[in-house]
């Protein structure tokens, strides 16, 4: 999703970002390149402080780049002022992790707010505005008070609020951090739903692989300002090239390590090699197994594996051991045959 | 207590009614853009202009540290400019709006910068401009504490009012003084002194019992 802006409908070019401080700058973002395809779903993850919301920011001008351009809809953002921005915003819906509902106005109200900021007629703001409430379900609670509500209806609120005004773009920054296991998958659902029915295109940013596990297209991993690696999220998550997304992704890619193997996981030999083993697809990983054992007179064994949904497609984890002089012989044969390897350590 | 003092106390109270509804409305008038755009004029802030915020701050500090007798007595110049005379419940009227802009706007300010940061990004987010995030955000969002800070101003005029008596603005404080002290009816004093400390209360629960009623940040229980 790198390199030409073509179908992107965010692309941002070559931005780097610099805040003043005391005897010097801050760089917060330095030489991103990314486009966020039209109607994808992308998400970027990233350690806290990597510079995410800062990106997030710019595509709709709260922030402003200090190098680069970021083109959204065909519209460069970061030079457009006044009038010119304003309405640029009107097309970009964003949602918040604190969900930053007006507290002295009701369901209706809060939705109301970015109709009546655009000027819509009174009477149109009405019918619209129960039009949404319906849309993220919230239909019997649209005379509440955003204290009367939990964090995942509030969430909802913030969700209608920001397709108010028929937005092309959605962001979330962190939308569902605050809230519990079970909800996040509601509001999650609700954001698949919304780009689904209504085309449209969402970038979020989130520090939780499982996030876009279950709802991204495509994303990419930011450290220290810098995307590190960018593409579809199945590929991604098949075969992780930068140790920032290993990281990340270990923990969520169901396969872990049985307690005591990874007490004892030394990082050099001696011992046996453990590997983790990456397939996508319904790839018959039990034959690969047996051949390694029939034709190369390996045999390994098994730690642990899962196969979950990444997108619609499966996806597969398994956790081996083979001898540790066997081991770079063992991967190189899994590797012709399809399949991504990556030591893990070594145990006695 | 004589009946006769009945109606003096009626008037008195009344002159010091219109003295302080008078100068709390011109006080909000002038106090609220004050303090909303001393709230919004730091640098970097809505309506960035940090040099203004800078002077008009100074000029606000420097009135709230006049002791207010001396202000009083100080204009007595520009009142009787704008009003013609320097006495009676009028003339009172220009200090006491003079000593109650400032401390508004400070009020204002103060209740406006509460307001979560997260709203006014919201509301940017949505393309709002400067002032419709002033008249659609900060302002109802800052009620329940503006509405506190004009309790507190009002009563602080109530207790102003009675202080301008003493350079014959009348009212309340002016009766408490001619007829309790200087002719020494110690029952028109107390009289006096009742009637304030009513006032006081009745605009404490009216302020507070309004703040309460448009304060959305906590549940209510609903129907019941
Ligand atoms: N207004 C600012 N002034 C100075 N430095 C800033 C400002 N905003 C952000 N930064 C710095 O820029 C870097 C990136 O911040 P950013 O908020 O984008 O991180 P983030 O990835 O969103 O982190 P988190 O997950 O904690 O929200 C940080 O080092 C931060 O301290
Ligand atoms: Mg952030």
């Amino acid at each position: 999703m790198t390199g030409t802006a073509q179908g992107a409908a965010i692309s941002f070019q070559g931005v780097g970002k610099a805040y003043p401080k005391a005897g010097g700058q801050v760089t917060a973002l330095a030489d991103v390149t990314l486009s966020v395809p039209t109607g994808s779903i992308t998400g970027i993850i990233g350690r806290s402080g990597a510079g995410k919301s800062t990106l997030l920011r710019m595509v709709n001008g709260l922030e402003r780049p200090t190098e680069g351009r970021v083109i959204v809809a065909g519209h460069d953002v970061g030079a457009a002022r006044g009038g010119a921005l304003r309405a640029i915003r009107r097309d970009v819906g964003m949602i918040f992790q604190h969900f930053n509902l007006l507290a002295s106005r009701t369901v209706r109200g809060n939705v109301a707010l970015p109709l009546e900021v655009a000027g819509t007629p009174r009477a149109q703001i009405r019918a619209r505005v129960d039009q949404l409430i319906e849309q993220v379900g919230l239909g019997p609670l649209a005379d509440r008070y955003p204290a009367e509500l939990s964090g995942g209806q509030k969430q909802r609120v913030g969700i209608a609020r920001a397709l108010a005004t028929g937005p092309k773009v959605l962001l979330s920054d962190e939308a569902t951090s605050a809230l519990d296991p079970e909800t996040t998958q509601t509001v999650l659902d609700l954001l698949a739903q919304i780009n689904r029915d209504l085309g449209l295109t969402v970038l979020l940013i989130t520090h939780e692989m499982a996030v876009l596990r279950d709802i991204a297209s495509h994303m990419a991993v930011i450290e220290a300002g810098r995307i590190v690696e960018s593409g579809a999220t199945y590929d991604i998550f098949a075969r992780p090239q930068h140790a920032t997304t290993r990281r990340f992704l270990s923990g969520v890619t169901g396969a872990t390590l049985p307690a005591f193997v990874a007490a004892r996981l030394q990082a050099e030999p001696p011992g046996d090699q453990v590997i983790r083993v990456t397939f996508a697809g319904a790839h018959a990983t039990d034959p690969m197994l047996a051949r390694l054992a029939t034709d190369l007179g390996i045999s390994a064994n098994i730690l642990g594996g899962t196969i979950e949904e990444i997108g619609t497609k499966p996806f597969g984890n398994l956790l081996i051991s083979v001898p540790h002089d066997r081991g770079d012989q063992a991967r190189a044969f899994l590797e012709t045959h399809g399949l991504t390897t990556e030591v893990l350590g070594h145990v006695r | 207590m004589s009946a006769n003092l009945i109606p003096i106390l009626w008037d008195a109270t009344m002159q010091t009614l219109y003295m302080v509804a008078i100068s709390a409305i011109l006080g909000t008038l002038g106090g609220l853009p004050l303090g909303v755009f001393l709230a919004c004029s730091q640098r970097g802030e809505l309506l960035s202009a940090p040099w203004v915020n800078k002077v008009l701050g100074l000029v606000v500090n420097a009135t709230r540290s006049v002791p207010f007798i001396i202000l009083v007595v100080a204009i007595i110049p520009f009142t009787r400019a704008v009003v013609g005379t320097s006495i009676g419940t009028n003339a009172a009227i220009v200090p006491l709006t003079l000593a109650a802009v400032p401390f508004i706007a400070r009020l204002v300010e103060n209740a406006i910068r509460e307001v979560d940061q997260g709203l006014i990004e919201a509301a940017r987010a949505m393309g709002a401009t400067p002032f419709q995030i002033i008249r659609k955000v900060l302002i109802p969002e800052a009620l329940p504490g503006i509405t506190l800070g004009l309790t507190l101003a009002v009563v602080s005029l109530i207790g102003y009012s009675a202080m301008v008596g003493a350079v014959g603005g009348q009212g309340l404080g002016d009766l408490g003084i001619r007829y309790g002290y200087q002719r020494f009816m110690p029952e028109v004093m107390a009289a006096v002194v009742v009637i304030l400390i009513v006032l006081v209360q009745l605009v404490q629960s009216l302020g507070e019992w309004i703040a309460a009623r448009v304060d959305r940040r906590a549940p209510r229980n609903r129907g019941a």
